[in-house]
Formats: C-alpha cells, structure tokens, sequence
C-alpha cells in the first residue's frame, strides 16, 4: 500500500519531470544556450517588475544580471521567467530556470526537503503588519479578532498563525493568489490588515491610491532571510551565484562603485587588485573569466549602490538600510575575503 | 475431398479475432512500459535531487489558519484535517451552486422558449452575454462588486434585525444550541420518508382506483408540521445567537463571506447560461404533436408539460446537463483567484509549506476525479432511471 501511494503521485508529475535535462553542468547548459533564465516576482516594485518601458527592474533583477555579467561579461544576457510562490520551487526542480531570485526565505526544510541550495542573502527582512492608519491601530497585539488578508504559498501563513496563537488572538485569513487582486481587495477594505515580507509592505504600500493613509506596525514577527537558490547537486553553479553575489558585497566594502571601478583598476591595493582580477587566480577557480568581478561591478554596480537604485530612501519603497548595512555599519552584509 | 470437409485453416494474422487481441497486448504493453518509464525516471529525477516523497506529511501539524470551515479547525490540527476543510468547503461550494443552476438554467431555458416576445428575449439576452465572458473574469467581477461597494463592519447596513451586510460578508443570528433542534431534524428525515410511502400508496390507489389524491399539499404539511411540533414539544427555544460588533469585526452568529458568495453567484451565473440552451434544446427536441395530443386529450398545460414534455425531454437534457455539472465543479477551483478556501486553494498551501508537489498535485486530482466520477454515476443513474420505456 505504501509503496502504490508512492507511485500514484509520481505519476502524476512523472510528464514534467521526465523530460527534465541533466543538471550536472549547468554553467555549460547556459553557456550553450547564451543567456541565464531567472526565475523572479514580476509583479513586486522594487524587487522585480518591469517599469512603463517593458524593462525589468528591482534589486532581485540586479541579483540575476550580476550573476549575467560574471558569466557573460553582459548583464543584459538574463531571460525572465515571473513565477507565484507556488511554482517557484517547482521551477527550480525541474529545470525550467537556471537561479531562482525570487524575494524566497531560507529555511531548513527547502534546503534539504525541496532539494535546493541558498547561496548569499541579498536581503534581510522580516514579516510585519500593514494597516490603514485609520483603523486606529498602533501595535500588532491590539490585532485580535481581526480580518487578515495574506499571500499564499510562502512562510507568511504559517508566521503570521503562529504569532496570533501565541498571543492567545484569533484571525480571519483571507488568502488571494496574485499580489494584486489581494492588494485591491486590501484597499477596497475586505481586510483590516496585510501581512507579508516588511519590504514587500512597503513595496504594496508604494502602489496605494494613497501611500500616506498606511503604516507598517513595528512589530516584525519572524525572520526573512531572502536569498537565491540553485538547485541541489551542481557545486560549481552554486559558487558562482554565490560570488556573483558576495562581489557586490566586497565592492561596496572596498570602496568599489559603478563610477569609480576604472580608476580602481589601477589601485595598488592588494586586496582590490585581487578583486578586479588584476592579480588572476579568482576567476579560473570559478570557472569564469578573470574580469568577471569587474563586470559585475561595472554593470550592476556594488551592493549599496543596487540597494539605494531599488529599494533605498529614495524610491517610493523608503526603505533604510537597517540589517542590510554592511557589517562595518552595524549590518549584516559580511563577504569572505576575495582570496 | 477431404479438404473441404476438414475446416480452413485460417493464418494467424488473418484472424480478425486473434488478430485484435494481438493488437491489444500490443498497446496495453506499451503504454505499461511508457507508465514505468516515467514512474522510473521520476524517482530517479526525485532521488538525486534528494526531494523527499511519500504521504507522511498528512499528520504533521498544519500551522495555517483558514478562513471559513465547516467543521472546527484551527492552527494546530494535521494537514490532513486542513485538506479535508478544504474538501468540505468545495463540495458545498458545488452542491448549492449546482442546484441552483439546474434551477435557474431551467427558468431560463423554459423563458427562451416563451411565446412572450420581451421574456424570451431578455432570457437570450441573458444567455449570450454570460456564456461569452470567460467564468475568472466574472467571478473577478463579483467579488471586486462586494467589497468594493458593501461598507466597512463599522459601518454594516443592518437589512434586518440581527442581519447584517458588509464588505466581511453577510452576518446573521442563528438559534442557540437545543436538543429540541435535534428531535425536529429527526421528525424532519421522518416526515421525508413518510411522505415517500405516501406518494407510493397515492400513486397504486390512482391506478387502482382512479382516484387522485392532493399529494403535494399534504406532503408539503407533513414536512414543516411534523418538525414544528416537535420543537414546540421540546420547549419551542427561541433564543439566538445574535452578532455583535465587537473589535474590528462581528461576533457571534454566521458569516457567509463574499469570497463564497462571489464564488457561487459567478459559476451559477455563467453555468446557468449554459443549462438553459440545454434545456430548452431538450424541449424542443419534443414533436410538436405530442403536445397537440395531449391538449386535445384535454389535459391542462402544466400536466402536459409534467408528463408529456417533460419526461421526453429530460432524456436529451441529461447526459449535457450532466457535462455542466461537472464544469461547474472543476470551475470551482478558480476559488483561489478570489480568495475562498477550496481544496485546490488549501491543497496549494500544503505543497508550498510542506515542498511535496507531487502528492499535492496527486490529491487534487483524485477529489476532483471523486467528485466527477460520482457526480457521473448519479446522473447515470437518473438516465437510466427516466429513460423512456418501450413497450
């Protein structure tokens, strides 16, 4: 019995799965086919949407075409493919994209059950609370009883049920697939308040008929580390994600930027030399070209440039640094050194 | 001349009999192969991506909350609990949106069909334009309707006393637990059989006899007396559990959501259209004759249509009627564009939260195929049962 309750499911998505290619060679695949397929939102500002031109734009993007400049030496060489919550693993799994930059948490149970690898975190957040300012609200604990409109598919259901048992509070879920059927219904007051990522707040509070009649609750009630992820068995893919990533990292903290990398080339810095790939040695043990870095940085730009570009206090998101400082500023953002 | 008293020997492939069993070994060998195939490839795909697969995480804690059950259920029951929250919310989804529809397709379609030249037109009316809009874009439209016109809980319109409308849903009282609620349900199921006997006895004396009986009067007597006075015998309890604002929202009471409501006004509404040109395709399906020969029998116009018409027609409504059914049930899993918690909505949390995929995807299939298969057999069973007999 058991072993036919096995079977049936497997059936079921054998037709997807079958067809799927072998995954050892990944940077291969993408090479031969010329461009990175990247999974992403496609419909959360600041993050991954494309802007009124058709161009993509967010910090997940930047994330993706670094990772275009490190192989290609041409960050525009990335293909996007917008996913839900739902499908985004799946995509991952069966071969469909090559890197998931997709606002996805790490957990423990999607870097082993899901068979998925997370590499560096491009963003820390948190889950909090959304709420008209005239709903009279200035804590989450006053939430009791209350009407809770949330995404389906992530962390966020079972974060936010979690923290309403703990505080002894009942809720009323209502759950809408697409992140803008469920924001109109928000707006239009079907629910008393949202609950999602604090950046994915901000970033549906930008969008609102009126910004100003909306705050976050200062409560944040899990953590969101948010990271790309590559699928499990496939080392050297991994490593380059993962330093496509940790480059913009150490770029801002040698001081490197978009503007100034020319001149930085020349710097006699042994570290930066490094880096830049003036002194080789980084690029052959991934597998890329020495300049790769330099491409990263030149094209994309270094963290806290792509951070202020995306989502920083200057964009309708408002967001402050906060845990994605870099260390030295009482962050987060730590890179291994480049050697 | 022995030859051609011995029979022929026909060539094994020559032998249509033979040869059609051949051929289907052939294919049943195929496509077990093709089936082991994929069933092979898939756990090798699923065993080095090291994804676990199995059935395992139906008694985990679910650790979501959902917004409206039948049945209690909170947080910290299993996935399996959750998934069958999910299950009960569709079917009742499904049965009140098919009745419904058989009701008001039937309306429709006998209103198409109406010599009344405005009614008959409005109902096309009606029909072409609800057929043409797919059924997402409408069940979009229903439930932006409801809160984006209905006011806040603060604000509810108070239709009625202890009724209450809002962009929540509607909220009304409903009486207080009593066993007396219980013995009048009893007498309820008691009076439905009873009246079953009756119609039988009324039906034998008729053919007996000749002589009619007011059947549906009585029957319609024996179905709210008989439970009416049971409950006055158990003390008549009128006490009620009336909502309340309390909070940001109603206490107390029953809310049937928007979500639901936009859910089964926008699959009745589109499924409707539908059954009414099945409907009225089945009546005029009927020879004309047939209703000139019973008037002229002298029956009158609703006998005629109860036992002329009707029956005749129902044979051509049935197996289509059956198709929109199903529709109806499969539709209903676009629940999760709009927010009300249906099996593929809940079954969809449990994958992303528990990453099997493939169950997941397994068990949608087989409700929906439960769903389906009986929903057939039920029909099936009716066909067979009004199928006309030829003597």
């Amino acid at each position: 019995m058991k072993h036919l309750m096995r079977t049936i499911p497997v059936m079921a998505a054998s037709l997807c799965l079958a067809t799927s290619v072998a995954m050892a060679g990944t940077l291969d695949d993408v090479k031969a086919k010329g461009f990175i397929q990247a999974g992403v939102n496609g419909d959360l500002f600041g993050f991954a949407k494309p802007d009124e031109k058709g161009v993509w734009r967010g910090l997940d993007v930047d994330t993706a075409r670094a990772v275009a400049a490190a192989v290609f030496g041409d960050a525009d060489k990335v293909k996007y493919t917008p996913l839900t919550a739902k499908t985004r693993f799946t995509a991952l799994q069966s071969g469909e994209i090559d890197v998931l930059t997709r606002n996805a948490t790490q957990t423990l149970s999607r870097d082993t059950d899901l068979g998925l690898n997370f590499v560096q975190v491009n963003y820390y957040d948190g889950q909090g609370f959304l709420v008209p300012k005239a709903l009279g609200v200035e804590s989450a604990k006053e939430l009791d009883g209350a009407s809770v409109c949330v995404l389906p598919g992530t962390t966020t259901e079972q974060n936010v049920a979690d923290y309403f048992r703990v505080q002894k509070m009942n809720m009323n879920p209502v759950v809408i697939e697409s992140t803008a059927e469920l924001s109109k219904a928000f707006f239009a007051g079907r629910c008393d308040c949202m609950t999602s990522d604090a950046s994915q707040l901000a970033g549906i509070r930008a969008v609102a008929p009126n910004p100003a009649d909306y705050k976050i609750l200062p409560e944040i009630i899990s953590k969101e580390p948010l990271a790309p992820a590559v699928r499990h068995g496939d080392d050297q893919w991994m490593d380059i994600v993962n330093y496509s990533v940790l480059a913009m990292i150490e770029a801002e903290e040698l001081g490197i930027t978009s503007a100034n990398i020319d001149e930085m080339m020349g710097s006699t810095d042994p570290k930066v030399q490094r880096f830049l790939g003036v002194s080789p040695g980084n690029g052959k043990a991934l597998g890329l070209d020495e300049n790769w870095a330099y491409n990263i940085i030149k094209q994309v730009g270094n963290y806290g440039e792509v951070f202020e570009r995306n989502v920083g206090v200057d964009t309708p998101l408002m967001l402050e640094r906060g845990l994605n400082a870099l260390w030295t500023n009482g962050g987060l953002m730590y890179s291994p050194p480049f050697k | 001349m022995q030859a051609t008293t011995a029979p022929e020997k026909i060539p094994f492939l020559r032998d249509p009999t033979k040869r059609s069993i051949l051929y289907q070994l052939v294919t049943m060998a195929g496509v077990a192969l093709l089936g082991y195939y994929l069933i092979n490839n898939t756990l090798i795909n699923l065993e080095r991506q090291s994804i676990s697969t199995g059935f395992e995480f139906v008694e985990k804690e679910a650790a979501f909350e959902i917004g409206e059950s039948l049945i209690d259920y909170s947080a910290a029951d299993s996935y399996g609990k959750a998934l069958l929250v999910g299950f009960l919310n569709t079917l009742i989804v499904s049965c009140i949106g098919i009745i419904l529809t058989v009701v008001l397709g039937t309306i429709l379609g006998i209103a198409r069909l109406s010599t009344n030249w405005l009614l008959s037109k409005l109902a096309a009316a009606y029909i072409e334009v609800f057929q043409d809009i797919p059924v997402l874009l409408q069940l979009f439209f229903w439930y932006a309707f409801f809160y984006e016109i209905l006011p806040g809980p603060r604000q509810a319109l108070d239709l009625l006393p202890g009724v209450f409308l809002c962009n929540r849903g509607m909220i009304f009282g409903v009486p207080h637990y009593h066993p007396a609620f219980g013995y009048a349900a009893a007498a309820f199921v008691l009076s439905c059989i009873a009246v079953w006997f009756l119609r039988r006895w009324a039906i034998k004396r008729q053919d007996a006899t000749g002589r009619t009986f007011p059947l549906f009067r009585a029957s319609l007597l024996m179905l709210l007396g008989l439970p009416a006075i049971v409950w006055w015998l158990g003390g008549a309890p009128t006490e009620m559990n009336v909502p309340v604002l309390s909070g940001f929202n109603f206490k107390g009471g029953i809310t049937i959501s928007p979500e639901f409501t936009a859910l089964l006004l926008g699959l009745v509404l589109y499924t409707a259209a539908f059954v009414a040109e099945v409907v009225r395709a089945g009546i005029q399906s009927v020879g004309k004759g047939q209703r000139e020969a019973a008037t002229s029998l002298g029956l009158r116009p609703g006998r005629v249509m109860h036992l002329i018409i009707l029956p005749q027609a129902l044979r051509v409504i049935v197996p289509p009627l059956t198709s929109q059914m199903l529709n109806l049930t499969k539709n209903s899993s676009l629940a999760v564009a709009i927010g009300y918690p249906d099996f593929v909505s809940v079954a969809g949390t449990t994958i992303n939260q528990t990453g099997q995929a493939i169950e997941g995807v397994a068990l949608i299939m087989i409700v929906y195929l439960i769903f389906s298969l009986s929903t057939s057999a039920f029909m099936n069973w009716y066909n067979k049962k009004i199928k006309l007999v030829e003597r």
